[in-house]
């Protein structure tokens, strides 16, 4: 045990020392989540809009000139029945739609408060945010500027519907995707690099004259990188919960523990990587392009697997960031316990026993 | 005199390749034993198989009293060893190093800080243990990486071509260390390409296509080859070879 806390203590040494790797080690998960969150967020411009406006009133029109005036926005045309709505949506005319009930006007004088509903097409999740975003932000300027002419205060609430997609899916999946990369990178690079960099140094032998046994030296490799993954996890997911408002609904806890799951998965994929490889350049270069490319054609983050060929679907099974992709969906974002999930961390635990026998094998016959 | 390495008819085949063939002899305690021959000559092959690193095909051999089929493990603690690839961590520091490697072989928190007090009083490296390895010149890295390696007192050392482009004057003071560790009773196992560095051995054999051609002390070899150096006595032995680079 001494030994092994000699040993680990030294991989430490390792790792902080390397101070240009450990800042993208821990850069790289907050640029991802960042990038993704914001710079995938299209700016809106001149975008059409359907206004339909029962009330025909004072206030109503106010309120259209101001949405006119705007430069986000451009009034398409204005429509009663609900069926021309519809319509518009599906043919994708429109992507918003502000509703103002009969009375807005009287509502607002007598009753100080009226409410408008917006509508928006979120099958393309961020654009429908955003959109409803820009027209709340109007509609509350509208009210305050109103409230400093009138005197009297009163109150508009928009009530926003997101139509197709109620609970923005996909507005988010790149967390666990960004999380499954990422662990991907950290685990899978960095442990096949360090102890193939123990080969090429020639420090490796030195080991294996020690009475430390070789089985030791593999785990107190991959131990800093479990630690270093668990921070990632914990970043990436304090970046999406504080600020891309994106809740954890399930188990934390859950969501650790199939986490680590996933980084010891990793851990033994870069072991594999380091027995079978004798150079750092091939680790880095099998690294990248036998795991980093899978995981992000294959695990259903960025393309979706449904619209693959069979072939390509039925390799995507042994892609582990699939796996974890969907583990990671399921409880960040539809809230589900573990029963929901056994069977993907079932998958995950074969293919780790799988790796870690097949790593093990072939690391005593190079010993001998 | 107390023989710690014998080996018996101590062979390794790779398929059809004899790589060491037979090879019978012992090495007693506290002897700097010559371990030469040509490059491919079979000495990288023996030397794992005495520690323990790979199996031999047949034959015996015990080191420190183990035998190097069954107690491989109880060899790992008796002996040290020193590649010929510079053997420390660069990125580490020297004090990290030195307590890595004391940790790794079970000393205690107490035994290195009193090894790394006198390892580095002797090296005369006060001002260099905060130090990362990589910036020391390369022959203090040799005899720190030597001191490191025989730092939880091995019965036995084995030194792969330690002095690879070392300058004269700093293999010189790599001899002093190794001669002072054979004082305290170290075993020295070396392998050397410097003929002169064979002449500082107490015995020195020769290998040659996987077998070996000469055992005996310097002095005895050049009068049994009629040579005026050991380059001589090995140069005769070595164009023998059939197997090359």
């Amino acid at each position: 045990m001494k030994q092994f806390l000699a040993f680990v203590r030294k991989e430490f040494a390792h790792v902080i020392r390397d101070r240009k790797t450990l800042l993208i080690l821990f850069g790289m998960p907050v640029v991802q989540i960042l990038i993704f969150g914001f710079a995938l967020t299209n700016e809106v411009k001149n975008t059409s809009i359907l206004i339909v406006d029962h009330a025909k009133d004072v206030a109503s029109q106010q309120l259209i000139t101001k949405i006119e005036a705007s430069q986000y926005f451009e009034v398409q045309r204005s429509i009663l029945s609900p069926h021309e709505i519809n319509k518009a949506f599906q043919e994708g005319v429109v992507k918003v739609a502000v509703v103002f009930p009969v009375g807005f006007n009287e509502s607002l004088k007598h009753e100080n408060s009226a409410s408008v509903q917006l509508l928006a097409d979120a099958s393309d999740p961020n654009t429908a945010t955003t959109l409803t975003n820009y027209l709340g932000a109007i509609v509350e300027d509208f009210q305050s500027a109103n409230n400093e002419l009138n005197g009297t205060p009163y109150n508009i609430s928009t009530e926003t519907r997101m139509l197709y997609n109620p609970q923005l899916q996909g507005a988010h999946n790149f967390v666990p995707g960004v999380m499954a990369l990422v662990l991907m990178l950290v685990c899978v690079m960095m442990t096949a690099v360090s102890i193939v960099r123990e080969k090429e140094t020639g420090t490796m032998e030195i080991l294996l004259v020690s009475p430390f046994k070789p089985l030791l030296v593999i785990v107190s490799k991959a131990v800093p990188y479990l630690l270093l993954s668990l921070i990632n996890v914990i970043s990436i997911l304090l970046l999406s919960v504080f600020v891309l408002d994106l809740p954890v609904k399930g188990s934390i806890i859950l969501l650790f523990a199939e986490s680590i799951l996933f980084i010891i998965t990793c851990l033994t994929m870069g072991i594999f990587i380091s027995v079978k490889t004798s150079s750092q350049q091939v680790a880095m270069l099998i690294s990248l392009m036998g795991m980093l490319l899978p995981t992000i054609l294959f695990s259903g983050f960025m393309f979706p697997i449904e619209n693959m060929p069979v072939a390509l679907q039925i390799f995507s099974n042994v892609v582990p960031a699939k796996w974890f992709y969907i583990i990671v969906k399921s409880i960040m974002i539809k809230g589900m316990g573990f029963g929901g999930i056994w069977k993907e961390s079932l998958i995950l635990c074969l293919i780790t026993l799988f790796l870690l026998v097949v790593s093990l094998k072939s690391f005593k016959i190079r010993l001998s | 005199m107390t023989p710690v390495i014998t080996t018996n008819r101590l062979t390794k085949r790779f398929g059809d390749f004899v790589a060491t063939d037979s090879l019978t002899f012992s090495v007693n305690q506290g002897e700097i034993f010559g371990f030469l021959g040509a490059n491919g000559a079979g000495k990288t092959t023996a030397m794992r198989m005495l520690c323990g690193l790979s199996l031999p095909s047949s034959g015996d051999a015990t080191i420190a009293g183990f035998d190097v089929y069954k107690q491989t493990e109880d060899i790992k603690k008796n002996i040290g060893y020193m590649s010929q690839k510079f053997s420390l961590y660069e990125d580490l520091t020297v004090l990290e190093n030195i307590r890595f490697f004391g940790g790794i072989y079970g000393l205690n928190n107490r035994q290195i800080r009193e090894k790394c007090d006198a390892l580095i009083n002797r090296l005369g490296m006060e001002d260099e243990t905060g130090k990362l390895v990589a910036s020391l010149p390369l022959g203090w890295k040799q005899k720190l990486s030597f001191s490191v390696a025989v730092l939880h007192d091995p019965k036995i050392v084995f030194l792969d071509e330690p002095t690879g482009g070392v300058d004269p004057v700093t293999r010189r003071q790599f001899w002093d260390l190794i001669y002072e560790a054979a004082a305290r009773g170290v075993t020295i196992f070396v392998t050397t390409h410097y003929m002169d560095e064979a002449e500082y051995c107490n015995r020195i054999s020769i290998m040659v296509d996987g077998k070996i051609e000469a055992l005996d002390t310097p002095g005895n070899l050049k009068r049994q080859f009629r040579s005026e150096s050991m380059d001589d006595v090995f140069y005769q032995l070595a164009r023998k070879a059939r197997r090359g680079d």
